[in-house]
């Protein structure tokens, strides 16, 4: 299913969007590599979903406002961008620091939402486990500890970045700092709000993920009204990319639920 | 040309080998390498080399600020200012600097080099900067907002001193109803401001702009790179349409002297190499978190760095480099005079003790500087 590429212009901001597939809304929020490419885990949701996978302010091909400036910023940029394009009934599914993006959003409006996918969220804290720190680890040690099956680390270094890549690398470590830096991964005012998300969620954890430990999950579980708690062993930091179609296969299975 | 005596007051009893195990010897190096009874005997004996140049006749002696390091232990800077202001009295105190983006209140900075100033009856220089990489991850600071932090801190730690309070400020990262300095600083209209930086060009522009022509210090670069930087903020002087004069230009530069060459070389090298392998041993995450500098900024370093290489310096290459003047009263002299030449810059931060250099050779060292390269200095 080839993905189409479009900009969206919301209160002047280009965004650039990646789209595929026909059926009901699926957004997907990314983290905090922004969209290197597409997804063989896209493709699986683009067979029965229209599939809608933008690129945050201030990563990628989007534009990267100022006045953006942080996670609640960025919840409150998305309600308006969904509403300018006109979406509803939007089954939202957010990995890393686009699951706490996703959480924020939903705490303010979740009108024009149906139901909730998280992907090894950020955005809240169990004191005591402390998230991995990629801003300190170099480029090789925090590419492989995303991954629980290193063969995804090794295929990704064996290629060397273009400039052009390696400048949207660069914007989006800028972007991700602004957002995740102060306090680390996580907005002290987003766990008291969880209960405001009164929708059928899933939440999806891999059992070895380095950067939020799997301890969280239980939290996540425990504050979301309505959710479902997913561990899948062997699995790190990005449950879509080590294992689409197991994730594919339960976010289908959800979505066919509760969720329509 | 003005003098000033500077010190990093390095934990010299580290122990390398343990050292070198771990990613740098900032942030994340195991504090139980610190031993507080060999710790207490450094702050003395570097307290005492400050000291000993007011006697030699430098203009003025120097301390910094840097945190979770064996490279300087002087966290809060301030307190040796105190410290050192009790056992001089003529010598200027200039502390280079404090790190103005890591606090959440400036004001308490502006109330220190208040009270500093007023403690020695006005021989405080004040310097800014915004700390260096590894103390956004030592204090959490976000390095996406340190140039904004380090200009809202600047902009309300000058009104706190000159305007009349209480006034009321409110920025975009400080917010306070009442800004009402007691004590207000002893000189008039405030301790002088100078700047010491690696370069970035976003601080030359700023430092070098008329509302504040402030002294800007190169610190630690080959002798290449601080002519570049001076002669970038001459070049930036011009375009605001005025020539900035010598005492706006700083170098800070380890120094070693000794009879001869060869003797400088074999009694410094070993120290001047321990200081920047060993105490200076930073990653490149750590050095230039996201945000710090632009991003155009960044690739700049990214790309030079890439042309230098890994592996330890020498100090053959560090004096080659001019990074470091080492050797005779000649030799040095005419590193200066190079420079000067080259810039006319008009303040010398010498660094005459550095990494694991002994009291001793430090004591010599700064006999030697006093005694043979001084006098060619004063204008």
């Amino acid at each position: 299913m080839p993905a189409q590429t479009t900009e969206l212009r919301v209160r002047e901001v280009r965004i650039k969007l990646h789209r595929a597939g026909s059926g009901p809304t699926v957004l997907f929020l990314h983290g905090a590599g922004g969209v290197p490419q597409w997804l063989p885990f896209f493709d699986l949701l683009a067979e029965d979903y229209e599939l809608l996978v933008p690129e945050h302010p201030g990563f990628g091909g989007s534009d990267d406002p100022p006045w953006i400036r942080s996670m609640p910023d960025l919840a409150m940029f998305y309600l308006d961008l969904v509403e300018e394009a006109g979406l509803d009934g939007i089954h939202v599914i957010g990995n890393s620091l686009g699951g706490w993006l996703a959480a924020e959003i939903l705490i303010r409006d979740r009108a024009r939402f149906k139901s909730l996918v998280q992907l090894a969220p950020a955005g809240i804290r169990v004191q005591g486990v402390p998230c991995g720190d990629n801003f300190i680890w170099g480029p090789e040690e925090a590419l492989r500890n995303l991954y629980y099956d290193q063969s995804f680390a090794d295929r990704i270094l064996a290629v060397k970045p273009s400039d052009e890549q390696m400048d949207v690398m660069l914007k989006n470590r800028f972007t991700v700092a602004k957002f995740g830096w102060q306090p680390r991964w996580y907005n002290p005012d987003l766990e008291k709000w969880l209960h405001r998300i009164k929708l059928p969620a899933l939440v999806i954890w891999g059992g070895d993920d380095k950067i939020m430990p799997r301890e969280y999950a239980g939290l996540w579980r425990e504050r979301l009204p309505d959710a479902r708690l997913i561990l899948l062993p062997e699995c790190g930091h990005l449950p879509h990319v080590e294992h689409a179609e197991t994730v594919a296969r339960h976010v289908h299975d959800f979505l066919k639920g509760a969720a329509r | 040309m003005k003098l000033v005596s500077f010190h990093l007051m390095p934990y010299r009893p580290l122990d390398l080998e343990q050292a070198a195990k771990h990613r740098s010897a900032w942030v994340v190096l195991p504090n139980r390498l610190y031993d507080p009874v060999k710790g207490a005997e450094e702050y003395a004996r570097h307290i005492d080399a400050l000291v000993y140049a007011e006697a030699l006749g430098f203009d003025a002696i120097g301390v910094n600020e840097h945190h979770q390091t064996a490279y300087g232990l002087m966290p809060a800077p301030n307190l040796i200012a105190s410290a050192l202001i009790q056992r001089t009295s003529r010598v200027q105190i200039a502390i280079l600097g404090r790190a103005l983006p890591l606090v959440n209140n400036p004001i308490y900075i502006a109330e220190e080099f208040a009270m500093l100033d007023n403690l020695s009856k006005g021989r405080i220089i004040a310097g800014f900067v915004r700390g260096i990489g590894s103390e956004y991850h030592s204090s959490g600071t976000n390095p996406y907002f340190s140039h904004e932090r380090f200009h809202e801190a600047h902009d309300l730690i000058v009104r706190a001193w000159t305007e009349p309070g209480p006034f009321p400020f409110h920025g975009d990262h400080f917010s306070l109803q009442y800004v009402n300095l007691w004590p207000r600083p002893y000189q008039s209209p405030h301790p002088p401001i100078w700047i010491p930086s690696q370069g970035s060009s976003e601080t030359v522009a700023w430092a070098s702009h008329p509302d504040r022509k402030y002294p800007f210090l190169v610190t630690f670069s080959s002798g290449d790179l601080v002519a570049r930087y001076h002669t970038t903020y001459r070049e930036r002087a011009r375009e605001y349409g005025y020539e900035a004069a010598s005492e706006q230009l700083g170098w800070a530069c380890p120094i070693y002297i000794a009879e001869t060459d060869e003797r400088a070389r074999a009694e410094a090298g070993h120290a001047v190499e321990t200081l920047f392998n060993d105490f200076l041993r930073q990653t490149f995450e750590m050095l230039m978190p996201p945000g710090y500098t632009s991003i155009g900024s960044m690739k700049n370093f990214i790309s030079s760095r890439r042309a230098l290489g890994g592996g330890r310096m020498t100090a053959e290459g560090l004096i080659e480099s001019g990074t470091a003047l080492i050797g005779s009263p000649k030799t040095v002299l005419a590193g200066i005079e190079r420079m000067r030449e080259r810039t006319g810059f008009g303040i010398l931060v010498a660094l005459l003790q550095f990494g694991v250099l002994s009291d001793e050779l430090t004591l010599r060292n700064m006999d030697m500087f006093a005694a043979e390269v001084m006098p060619h200095l004063r204008d």
